[in-house]
Parts: C-alpha cells; structure tokens; sequence
C-alpha cells in the first residue's frame, strides 16, 4: 500500500468548533441553526410547493386535451399555469431542493464537521427561501393573478397588459421573489462553499471526498456566479417596469397608446437571462451527477469507475457551463457566426457528460448489482439522462434547432434532461438517506408501486412528445386550433400523454403517504443499512444529533468507494477506518 | 458579455491555481492509511480563518454582480439612441472620500495588529465617517443631476448611472454596518486588540474591493472605460 508521506495531504484540519446550542423549543425546531433541521425544513417547503406545481400542469395538461372542459381555464389563466410551474419547478423545487435540501443535510455529515460554518447565516437563508416562496405564491391571490409570461419572462410582453400581470402584481411579485431567492441563496451558498473549504475532518483530502459532495459543492459555486445575471435582470426589468426605464423596453405601442420606453434591448434581457439561465440546468445536473454516483457504486458494491475522471468531469462541466448560453437564443436574430461558436461548445460539453454516463456503467459492469429502490431509481436516471441528452445533442445545432425550436421536442427534451432524470435522482436519494435522516426505513412495496408509476409514467408522458414535436406542433399554444400539418391523430395523442400526467401525479400520493407512514411505521433502519462507506452513516446516533459526531470528530483514512475489498471481512471498509483495522490493499504492478 | 466573461476567466484562473495545489492527479484508492499530518499542513502559518474565505467568497458573487451589470451597460449604450451624462464635480470629491476611508482601514488594521487601541478608535472613525461622507455626497449627485434634468427614465446613460450607483451604495451600506459594530465594540472599554483584529481586516479587505469597484464605475461614468475598450477594438483590429 502506498503511504502518503505526512505533511503532503493539504491542512484540511479545522479546529474543533463551539457549536451554538439551542435552548428552547422554538430555537431547535423552528429557529434552528443545525444544518440537518434546516435541511429538513428547506426540503418540505421545496415539495410543497412543488405540489402546487405539480396541480398546476395537471390543469395545463388537461386543457390541451380536453379543451374547454373546465370553463375557468381560459388563455390568461393557462399561461399563467405555465410560467408558475416553470419558474416553480426550476428553481423554487430543484434548486432548493438539491444545495437547500440535500447540501444542508450532506456536506456536514459527508466531510465528517460538525455544522456549517455559518449556522445563522444559514438559517436565515432559509427564512429569506420561504419568504420569496411566499412572495411567489402570493401571486395567485393577488389582483390580476401570477404572471403569465413564461418561464423566462422575456420583455417587452412581460410587463405589458396584454399578459396576464404585466400591469398587474404578478410581474412584480415574480421578480421580488426572484431577487429575494437570490439573496436568500447567497447566504446558504457561502454557507455550502466555505463548509467544503474549511470544515473538512482530518484526512478528508479533496481527493477522498465522496461525488455527491464535488457534485453539490461545484453546483453552488456555479450557482453563486450565474444567480447574479438573474439578480441584475430582474433589477433591471423592475427599474422598466415600476419607474418607466428603458433598459430592455424598446419603443412600442400597447393598446393604441404609444409607451413611455424606447430604444431598449431585449436582446440584452435574453443574454443576461440565459447566462443564468443555462450554468442553472448544470446547477440541477451536477447534484444530481454526483449523488447517482454514490448510489450506484454503493448498491453495486463496487468502487466507482474511474473516479478522478468523474470529479474533472463535473468541474470542466460546470466551467464549460458558462459559455454555451446563447444556444438557447438561436432564433433571436444573432450573428450566425456566434450560432457556431455556441454549437461547438454546447457540443463539447456532450465529452464530459458522456465520460460520466460510461463511468457509471462501467462501475454497474460486473457489479454485485442490489435492485433496492435507490438503485432502481439510479438506473432509471442514466436511461432517461441519455435520451434527455441525446436529443440535446439535435438541439444544439443550429440547423436542427431552428425548425424544432418553439415545438413540443423542446418541452420533451427538456423535461427528460431536467425534469425527470434529476427528479428520478431525488426519489432515489431520498429511498436512500431517509433511514439516516428519520431513523426507519421507507415502505419498500409502496416504493415499488411508486417507482413503477413514475418511470413508466414519466416514459408515456415524454416519449410521444418528441414525436409531437417532430410533427411541429408548437409549444405555449392555449389550443391547438385548425392547422393543415397536425394531424387529429396527434389529439388522440395529446389525450394519452394528459391521462398518463394525471396518472403520475396521482402516483406521488404514494410516496408522499410513505414518507408519512413509514415516519412512525416504518422498521427501524440501524445506523448504516445500505452497509455504506461515506461518513454520513458512520455517525454514532441515528438519526443524528446535534453537533453529529458525539465528543471526537471522525479522521478519516481513505476514500469513499472501499467496497467489495478483497479480504476484507465485510465487504466494505468505511473511511473512518483505519489501515491496520481493514485490509491494506496491494499496489498493482 | 465580454466583461463578465473576462472576470470569469479571472475566476477560473484562481480556481486553477487553487486546485492545482489539491493533488487532483492522486489516487485516493491506493492512498490508504495516513492521516498523521501536522497541524495547518506543515507549516507556522495560522489557517485562514472561516470567515475570511466566506468574505473573499462574497466578493466573487458581488463581483459577477457587476460585471454583469456592466457588460448589460455596454451592450446597452451600443444603441442609437444612447447620450453621454455629464460627471459632476461632486463625483470626484466622493471619489477622495472613499479613498480616504479605505486608506483609514488599512491605518485601523495596521495600528489593530500592533495592539494600539488609543490610535484604532479614531482610525476606525474617520472610516466610518468618510463613508458615511461617500453616501451623502453620492445622494447629492443625484439631487443635482436630477436638478439639471437628468432623471432616471429619460436617456438609458442616466438610467444605468442611478442604477449602478444605487446598487454600489447599497453595498456600501451594508460594510457601514458590519464597520458601526466594530467601531462600537471597539469604544466598549475592556476590549483586547486581537478580538477587534479580524473584523477590522474584514472591514479592510471590504472597504478596499468596494473601492475598486466604484473607480471601475467611476471610470465608465466618465467616459475612460468606453475609450480604453475602443483602443482595444482598435488594437485587435
């Protein structure tokens, strides 16, 4: 075996820390600053609002197959559903809940410190989460309803009168969210970065951290370099809405009246909205990435693939994440030069990411393979992640994308890439750290039912979509109207995705019911049943407590994928374990 | 979006330098075993404290914040219908005042790490006063501009000067927070220099960035950047 020579692993050593203690019941449930609370918190909030997301495309869905059969979505409400469950899903949901949720929970237990760095700022970034998810909700009270621009809220229609909150609340109760999001995020950022920095145990050299951990941690560092493009855009479009700036406003007539505005770009709001915008569908992969990793090394009991690759793939990912934007805006009129370059990168990113998919399937090959929920979920996640992201690969060029742009393909392929493949990787990551986070394990029929309705459901859903796509039907149309080019077989179509949404929906009920029941049912889970060797679940209470590790924080000897190590006495060897206890490992030739 | 691309390429470059010292080219699964490293690695050097790379963190997001804000000005002033504002002389005296404030904190840290209360307390203040200075003097730029016809939502060159400075001083207010504890907490009378010496480098390293920050602005404002950019576009060409 190899010995580092001491002195050569980086100080990752941080001195033990005064942990702030909770004296009420009010300031350890409620007003906590422990990072497992908070977590716990960020994720309800996260699902129940995601829940409203979730009714809100049920109604879509069930206009576009049944038009007109609830009298009271009309054209105004159902572009309102839209950008609500947009704006909600993207960021309220999966943000929130992959660096809010599952960066609180982890990056503590995973890097073996007792808490964040900043516990207060920590907490108040979670308050400042639930005031814009308040702030956004109150849109569908407010007078004129939520705004109905579409997710991206692009001028000058957003704050016109013709949508739906354009001169309403709903356009500024958006952007105040927005921008409170943002600041509120910020402080959990700082939190999540400067933990992984400074917070890790002995021995924890980055090298040895677990993906999920590099997958979180470069997430917030991308997020907290793009949410400030949406911060500025959303200044920006408050200062034209509220006090008559023209930043992004050019001149325009509305209603026969010739407006205030002039000369603005919209164009420039696209920019700054998509250098937000696209690093943000890596702020929700890389999570996602890195957690499937250790899942799938975990319940295949085998060492993850080629792990220095995986961790250069997630931070050449994220770099290269911030230079593809405008391919989302080729049907804005750019240069067609620019068109190009943004083809070439938006392609080149396909590398990495491929690197990552033949890796996990490298690690699966030959694997002890446990088709426990977290891995059905993992499975799962790779085969939708490779058809969500081949159809990215048609999309990326220009003259591929320019006909399929505004069409159904691009809602299929973008809810396979960053809807369904990173919500898969949620399920999965919950079935697997619930046993830590409540101390009992989820229902494990129930759970089948559930992965079943969602896999499938979400295949159903999907799949036929790209076909409606091709076929050119165009996305954010309220109805479809007579059109020479689609043909009815594309309703009957439209009627099947919409009962399968329903279905799936409906399936979450179940999941929801066993994350409910098995709370106080469910058999009690002992502190590491998946036999796991990341720190999390070598904690000394289950689930744990305060402060994590009881009196010694853990040191630790070796990385986080020891599993199926030759004679070793059980077939994982966790990283607190030291040399001399496990096996020591020949170096090959 | 080539301003904002450029401080991305800054920020990869610390990333680089920064990973490159985290022997990303081991292998963690043949280094099994020693931990017995010494503590801070080796060396006599103190380990950064937490909050300092949460501030040096920061500055990298308030950093992305403006030059996004600034790339969004570029390409907004690229259009026809874009007139200059003139830069009121009051612009420069603020200029000095910040100047003054971030030079009286670095005066703060240096007597803070000699142990020299007498001497921190009227550092520390005329800081503070000087900033507060900065923002009063920054509010009557705009009541003279707007006085002299230059509103907010008349030429996009007066839209973004309020914004940017709007958004500059908000960020000054919160330093002059974080600035009024310490200077409080350094009139309390039993205090000891070394609990006031990290929130004065803090308050140093804050003040100096916002600093840079408002002569960058100050720089577009005046006209400087947009003739430095041309003499690029001029020398690439």
């Amino acid at each position: 075996m190899v010995e580092i020579p001491s002195g050569s692993i980086p100080s990752a050593e941080v001195e033990d820390v005064e942990l702030y203690h909770p004296h009420s019941w009010w300031t350890k449930y409620v007003f906590s600053q422990d990072a497992k609370i908070i977590a716990v918190q960020y994720s309800i909030t996260a699902i129940a609002i995601g829940l409203v997301a979730l009714v809100l495309s049920w109604l879509m869905r069930i206009q576009l197959a049944f038009p007109g059969y609830f009298t009271f979505i009309d054209a105004d409400h159902y572009y309102q559903f839209i950008t609500m469950h947009g704006m909600i899903m993207v960021i309220y949901l999966l943000t929130a809940l992959f660096l809010g949720g599952f960066g609180n929970y982890l990056i503590p237990l995973m890097v073996g410190a007792r808490d964040m760095v900043f516990p207060y700022a920590n907490m108040l970034s979670y308050w400042i989460y639930l005031l814009a998810v308040l702030i956004l909700a109150a849109g569908f009270f407010a007078p004129g309803g939520p705004t109905g621009a579409g997710w991206t809220l692009y001028p000058p229609q957003s704050v016109l009168s013709g949508t739906p909150g354009g001169k309403d609340w709903g356009i500024l109760l958006m952007l105040t969210s927005l921008i409170v999001f943002i600041i509120g995020f910020t402080m959990g950022g700082l939190n999540y970065v400067v933990t992984v920095l400074q917070g890790r145990a002995r021995g924890m050299t980055l090298m040895r951290m677990p993906l999920t951990v590099w997958g979180i941690f470069t997430a917030t560092v991308m997020a907290l370099l793009a949410f400030p493009a949406l911060f500025v855009a959303c200044v920006m479009m408050l200062f034209d809405r509220v006090l008559g700036t023209s930043f992004f406003m050019p001149a325009i007539v509305e209603m026969g009246t010739q407006l205030q505005h002039g000369g603005g770009s919209p164009i420039l709001f696209q920019h700054l909205f998509w250098f937000f915008g696209h690093p943000e569908v890596y702020i929700v992969a890389l999570p996602a990435f890195g957690i499937v990793s250790d899942l799938i090394s975990t319940h295949a009991r085998k060492n993850i693939f080629g792990y220095r690759m995986m961790v250069w793939a997630i931070v050449i990912i994220g770099a290269l994440s911030f230079v593809v934007w405008a391919h989302h805006m080729y049907v804005s009129g750019m240069h067609p030069a620019f068109g190009f370059f943004f083809a070439t990168t938006t392609l080149i990113i396909a590398i990495p990411t491929a690197i990552k998919v033949y890796n996990w399937v490298l690690t699966l090959w030959r694997g002890d393979i446990h088709l426990t929920l977290p891995m059905l979920f993992a499975l799962a996640f790779i085969v939708t992640f490779v058809n969500g992201g081949l159809t990215g690969l048609f999309l990326g060029n220009v003259v591929v994308d320019v006909p399929l742009s505004d069409t159904m393909f691009v809602v299929a392929h973008f809810h396979m890439v960053m809807g369904v493949a990173p919500i898969l990787v949620i399920f999965g990551a919950i079935y697997h750290w619930y046993p830590k986070v409540t101390g009992r394990m989820l229902n494990d029929v129930l759970g089948h039912i559930h992965f079943w309705i969602t896999f499938l459901g979400t295949y159903a859903i999907f799949f036929p979509m790209h076909y409606l796509g091709l076929l050119g039907v165009p996305r954010r149309y309220f109805e479809m109207g007579e059109t020479a080019f689609v043909p009815p077989s594309a309703h009957t179509l439209n009627i099947f995705i919409t009962v399968m949404a329903l279905v799936v929906g409906a399936g979450q009920m179940v999941f929801l019911f066993n994350l409910a029941w098995s709370l106080f049912r469910g058999r009690e889970a002992g502190g590491n049943p998946w036999r796991a060797t990341t720190l999390e679940w070598q904690t000394p209470e289950t689930p744990p407590a305060h402060g994590n590790w009881g009196k010694d924080l853990p040191v630790v000897y070796r990385w986080a994928y020891d599993y199926s190590v030759p004679g070793a006495a059980e077939d994982f060897i966790p990283q607190n374990v030291p040399a001399t206890a496990g096996v020591t490992r020949e170096t090959p030739a | 979006m080539s301003v904002v691309l450029i401080f991305l390429a800054a920020i990869a470059a610390i990333m680089i330098w920064w990973l490159s010292g985290q022997r990303l080219t081991s292998k963690p699964w043949l280094e099994t075993g020693s931990v017995q490293m010494p503590v801070h690695g080796g060396t006599d050097r103190p380990p950064v404290p937490s909050v300092k790379i949460g501030l040096f963190v920061f500055l990298g997001v308030v950093g992305a914040l403006f030059s996004l804000a600034v790339s969004a000005y570029f390409m907004r002033a690229a259009s026809a219908d874009w007139w200059g504002m003139p830069v009121p002389r009051l612009l420069w005296v603020n200029t000095a005042a910040l100047t003054l404030s971030s030079a009286a904190l670095q005066w703060a840290k240096r007597e803070v790490r000699h142990g020299r209360m007498e001497s921190l307390r009227p550092a520390l203040v005329t800081a503070l006063l000087l900033a507060v200075f900065f923002l009063a003097g920054q509010i009557q730029v705009w009541r003279e501009l707007v006085a002299a016809g230059y509103v907010l939502d008349d030429n996009p060159a007066n839209s973004f000067f309020y914004m940017l400075t709007g958004l500059h001083g908000l960020h000054i207010l919160g330093g002059l927070a974080v600035l009024a504890h310490t200077t409080v907490k350094a009139f309390a009378a039993d205090i000891a220099a070394e609990r006031l010496s990290l929130s004065v480098d803090l308050s140093a390293i804050y003040s100096h960035f916002m600093l840079a920050v408002w002569l960058l602005l100050f720089a577009l404002f005046a006209g400087w950047a947009s003739d430095f950019v041309d003499l690029c576009r001029t020398l690439i060409s």
